[in-house]
């Protein structure tokens, strides 16, 4: 880590660090105390990473480092120099949706969608690593995420769908998630 | 099947379809923005320094210091902010920042606003604070036997905020009337909403003399109204704009002391000024579930029919009222909704503590008084070796009655939902018939769908919406509710798209904005889709007629003929004879000009008549039922739940997978609060919450959810929108005493308090072992004195909804 120096306000100068940010080579300057969550949102403006405790509690400010899940609001941004970070506003190619985001949508797995970012990226990694997840792993891949609204089960059955479309099925949601049982 | 009734028999295109909502692109991409996401240049940060103390008088603050650090641009005092306000009128006891006095741990004594929130931050400390301890009330026991110092000058007597007692009908008849009575004592612990989004506000006042406030409410415009009575601007001049919520759950009901705080500081420094709470902040802000003591006597008959309940509660309210009159009332109220109760009676006394303050929290004062009637039945139904499901069925009310205490009931399909979860869960194979260790258990509910009374008094529609159309075929809805996530914007497109012939995507929909949408009263009370959709019917209607009337003259077919679907107006008879929704509008504004329409709804009056009958009724009623399976381990006291079964009436669902993920979503909240979720605070008389961090606070992850078997009931109800009723908060109710019941079935105990943590699991199964009662729960229940009851005779008896006139006082005399 570069020196850090003090101004003559007794505040420490700016850090001044590129990284890749959702495939872009970026340059962003910051207090240097500052979180990668902070970084994101206020000095880069991608507010499409929420925080919910910014302790490491909740889930919401999860994003990707270098392909993998990290608490960004446990991750101080000097120490990202030269990384490759995704966020939410990364996932989608140009307007075509990840087919995450497609089945999130459909099933209403995003009620308020706060979670929804950290969700989707921690879910993203999930089916890179294992394509088509039990609903185990599903659970235990997104056992830090909190969601209050959906009681999680939109948000499984989104990610099955959405796995089932990545391994080149025509599927649909079951008639179940959608209409309740007969 | 339930949910195709909708898509097909009817000839809907929209209402019953699963549509995506018409925010979900935008949630799943990041784009959508909540409060917390605004900046605006020149923008200044608010801290606030809050009471470390839960119980002082302040004698002396001195803000020079932090006045004078390099950064700061404001500090505000109570003194700054004189006007008292809160959620109802009649408990408006908050101060946006302590005056004198504070009342919990985390009030807050002073704001600053400060040119980021690091410097706002260290300039807290600058602020020098000498309390003068006062006596704490910490419990409802404090609270009924400490009268002095009183938190609040105002209310009952000493620290008791609220009494209310009811009479309907004539209990002690009832229970001469019963083979058996019994009286169980229980307990539900509070627990807050924990909703991801952190409450922020942003204020910007203009040099024009304008205030605009963004920020993370549920009831924007009752808020409005408080901001223009504490900073004194009319409300014309203020406009607030209600931010989708990253969740709500009841949390961001109340007016906050920090939407008024940075509000002022914007009209003091001429700059934007926004806050941010911190989690620890958001667990004292509060307004949750209320920690309720109740007793509940009951008498009954052989066959489980019930004679006459006397219903007592006490809720530990915290340090404000806030909607706590209202809570106090759900505590009671809607005990008569399900089981048939032919006398009733109900005593609540709500108390203030040095607490953070309890309020509306899905499903607002009925979760536990319905979890202490639920939890009974079962044991009625024990004692009278009857199937509780079967019990439940046989006494359930009928639909299109009234209750003893004058709450009108329309559609009720409850029989029908137990049926489902019964058939379902497999319920005759398993009750009583599991192994040690494995249970299962059965509850029901019914639950408003909004409340019949605003807030405060008025004659005035609850839910407003405009339509603007113009000539490029543009559909604009403009409607003041508050899209919480439960959907509320898509189901104005759809009811909208329906009428219309259009696609809801069509649409585009405006809500939230005091200054362009027609007041709505907010995401409160399972009100919404109801208020809300029929006021968009009444709208679109008008506007149909218009479009009608325009089209029928240049096609010459009468406008009764004429139909609207798939983007086009046409002739029934002869759909080929037609033209596009596009061409309509553009006709229809040649013939009548610019094209806008208005609609809105107020509920049809309450049959009850007498003081307080205003709370409780409403339009139309949901019910519930549900049966919960459970594990429970007897080494280690620890529960848990495999599965839930629940079927909803939901009178119709306009979207089914909208209504079956808020069905799971109540299911989840339900598990939560029933096994783990407790705001509680240590036990050194300081009130510190014991743990107000995500960490430490439980609530179900991925890991401790189950699987949920939903089954939707449609009842199409006559007051709602295509029939619709509520999913938002009836579906929780069941499920905790659900969860009990399952619990007794597995291990033969009764766990008669909330929530049901492994320890007191291990009590009872020990204290059974030991031959003692296999119970865990409270034994005693206080009594203050009580005012003498308002009496109701019921509609049984051929009351006429007044209450009984008392021999007149002798003051009066």
């Amino acid at each position: 880590m570069k020196q850090m120096r003090k101004k003559s306000n007794g505040r420490l100068q700016k850090a001044h660090i590129h990284l890749g940010v959702n495939g872009e080579q970026v340059e962003v300057a910051f207090a240097p105390h500052k979180t990668l969550l902070e970084v994101l949102r206020e000095d880069l403006g991608l507010t499409g990473t929420k925080h919910g405790c910014e302790l490491g509690e909740c889930g919401c400010c999860a994003v990707l480092v270098d392909g993998k899940p990290v608490l960004s609001c446990l991750a101080l941004g000097v120490a990202l120099e030269g990384h490759e970070v995704t966020t939410v506003e990364g996932m989608a190619q140009g307007t075509q949706l990840h087919p995450l985001q497609q089945t999130f949508a459909e099933l209403g797995a995003a009620q308020c969608g706060y979670c929804t970012p950290g969700i989707l990226l921690t879910a993203k990694v999930l089916l890179e690593k294992v394509p088509r997840p039990s609903r185990d792993e599903i659970k235990e891949a997104l056992a830090g995420n909190i969601c209050r609204c959906t009681g999680y089960i939109k948000i499984y059955e989104a990610v099955e769908l959405a796995a089932a479309r990545m391994a080149g099925e025509p599927a649909e949601p079951a008639k179940e998630s959608i209409y309740g049982w007969e | 099947m339930a949910g195709s009734k909708g898509a097909g028999k009817n000839g809907f295109k929209v209402i019953g379809k699963p549509f995506h909502k018409v925010d979900a692109k935008v949630k799943v991409t990041g784009e959508l923005k909540y409060a917390d996401d605004l900046v605006l240049p020149r923008m200044l940060h608010t801290k606030l320094l809050r009471s470390t103390v839960p119980h002082a008088r302040i004698v002396k603050i001195d803000p020079s210091r932090a006045e004078a650090y390099p950064g700061v641009k404001a500090v505000l005092l109570g003194k700054d902010l004189p006007i008292t306000y809160g959620a109802l009128p009649v408990s408006e006891d908050e101060h946006a920042l302590a005056i004198d006095r504070v009342r919990m741990v985390g009030d807050p004594v002073a704001a600053i606003a400060a040119v980021d929130e690091d410097v706002a931050t260290e300039a807290l400390d600058l602020i020098e604070v000498e309390y003068e301890a006062l006596r704490t009330i910490t419990s409802i026991q404090d609270a009924y036997t400490i009268t002095e110092p009183r938190i609040h000058q105002y209310g009952e007597l000493g620290n008791i905020h609220r009494r209310q007692v009811y009479e309907f009908g004539n209990v002690e008849a009832g229970f001469a009337d019963a083979d058996f009575v019994r009286e169980d004592i229980t307990f539900y612990e509070g627990s807050t909403h924990l909703a991801l989004e952190q409450h922020a506000s942003l204020a910007q006042f203009s040099h024009d003399g304008k205030l605009t406030l963004w920020t993370s409410t549920q009831d924007m415009h009752y808020l409005h109204r408080h901001l223009a009575k504490v900073l004194g601007l009319p409300g014309s001049h203020i406009r607030v704009i209600a931010m989708p919520n990253g969740g709500g759950f009841g949390g961001k009901c109340d007016p906050f002391n920090h939407e008024i705080i940075v509000s002022k500081l914007a009209m003091i420094t001429g700059r934007p000024v926004k806050i941010c709470l911190t989690r620890e902040e958001v667990f004292y802000a509060h307004r949750g579930r209320h920690p309720v003591l109740m007793s509940t006597k009951t008498g009954f008959k052989k066959d489980g029919s019930i004679t006459a309940m006397h219903h007592r509660t006490i809720l530990d309210g915290g340090a404000y009222g806030g909607h706590g009159v209202a809570s106090t009332f759900y505590t009671g109220i809607l005990q008569t909704t399900t089981h048939n109760v032919p006398h009733y009676k109900f005593e609540a006394v709500r108390v203030f503590t040095n607490k953070a303050p309890c309020g509306p929290k899905r499903g607002h004062g009925t979760p536990q008084p319905r979890w202490a009637q639920e939890i009974q039945l079962d044991k009625i139904a024990d004692q009278l070796k009857l199937d509780p499901a079967e019990m439940r069925k046989q006494h359930a009310i009928p639909p299109n009655s009234i209750t003893a205490n004058w709450i009108r009931i329309g559609t009720l399909a409850l029989g029908e939902c137990i049926d489902k979860v019964v058939k379902g869960s497999g319920w005759k194979d398993k009750f009583r018939k599991l192994p040690y260790g494995k249970g299962i258990g059965i509850a029901c509910s019914a639950y408003m769908t909004g409340t019949q009374t605003p807030i405060y008094y008025n004659k005035l529609p609850h839910s407003g919406v405009q339509l603007k159309l113009d000539r490029s075929g543009g559909v604009c809805v403009y409607c003041g509710s508050v899209e919480i996530g439960q959907g509320s914007d898509s189901i104005l497109a759809y009811i909208v798209a329906e009428v219309l012939g259009i696609d809801p995507f069509d649409i585009r929909v405006v809500t939230g904005d005091t200054d362009l949408t027609p007041v709505d009263l907010g995401s409160y009370s399972s009100r919404v889709t109801l208020m809300t959709g029929n006021a968009a019917i009444q709208a679109a209607e008008r506007a149909r007629d218009i479009l009608r009337q325009a089209v029928s003259e240049k096609l010459g077919v009468p406008g009764s003929r004429l139909s609207f679907a798939d983007r086009r107006v046409f002739d029934t008879e002869n759909p080929e004879k037609g033209m596009t929704f596009v061409e309509a509008v553009w006709l229809a504004e040649e013939k009548f000009g610019t094209l806008g329409t208005t609609g809105s709804y107020k509920p049809p009056a309450a049959p009850g008549k007498y003081k307080g009958a205003t709370i409780g009724p409403s339009p139309a009623f949901t019910c519930t039922a549900s049966v919960a399976e459970v594990d429970v381990n007897p080494e280690t006291g620890i529960v848990t739940v495999p599965r839930v079964w629940i079927a909803h009436d939901i009178g119709r669902a306009i979207n089914p997978v909208l209504v079956v993920g808020q069905i799971e979503g109540c299911v989840y909240m339900g598990l939560g609060e029933a096994l783990m979720e407790e705001m509680t605070y240590r036990g050194n008389r300081n009130m510190v919450h014991k743990f107000p961090s995500f960490l430490e606070y439980k609530s179900p992850t991925t890991l401790e959810m189950c699987d949920v078997v939903t089954y939707l009931v449609e009842s199409s109800d006559p007051n709602g929108p295509f029939g619709a009723k509520e999913a938002g908060q009836g579906p929780q109710l069941p499920v905790p005493p659900a969860i009990a019941n399952a619990v007794y079935d597995a291990v033969g105990v009764r766990i008669d308090e909330i929530p049901i943590t492994p320890d007191k699991v291990l009590k009872a199964i020990r204290a059974k072992a030991k031959g003692q009662e296999g119970r865990y729960g409270p034994t005693v229940f206080p009594t203050c004195e009580m005012p003498e009851p308002i009496i109701v005779k019921t509609p049984f008896e051929g009351g006429d909804g007044k209450a009984v006139e008392r021999e007149p006082a002798l003051s009066r005399k």
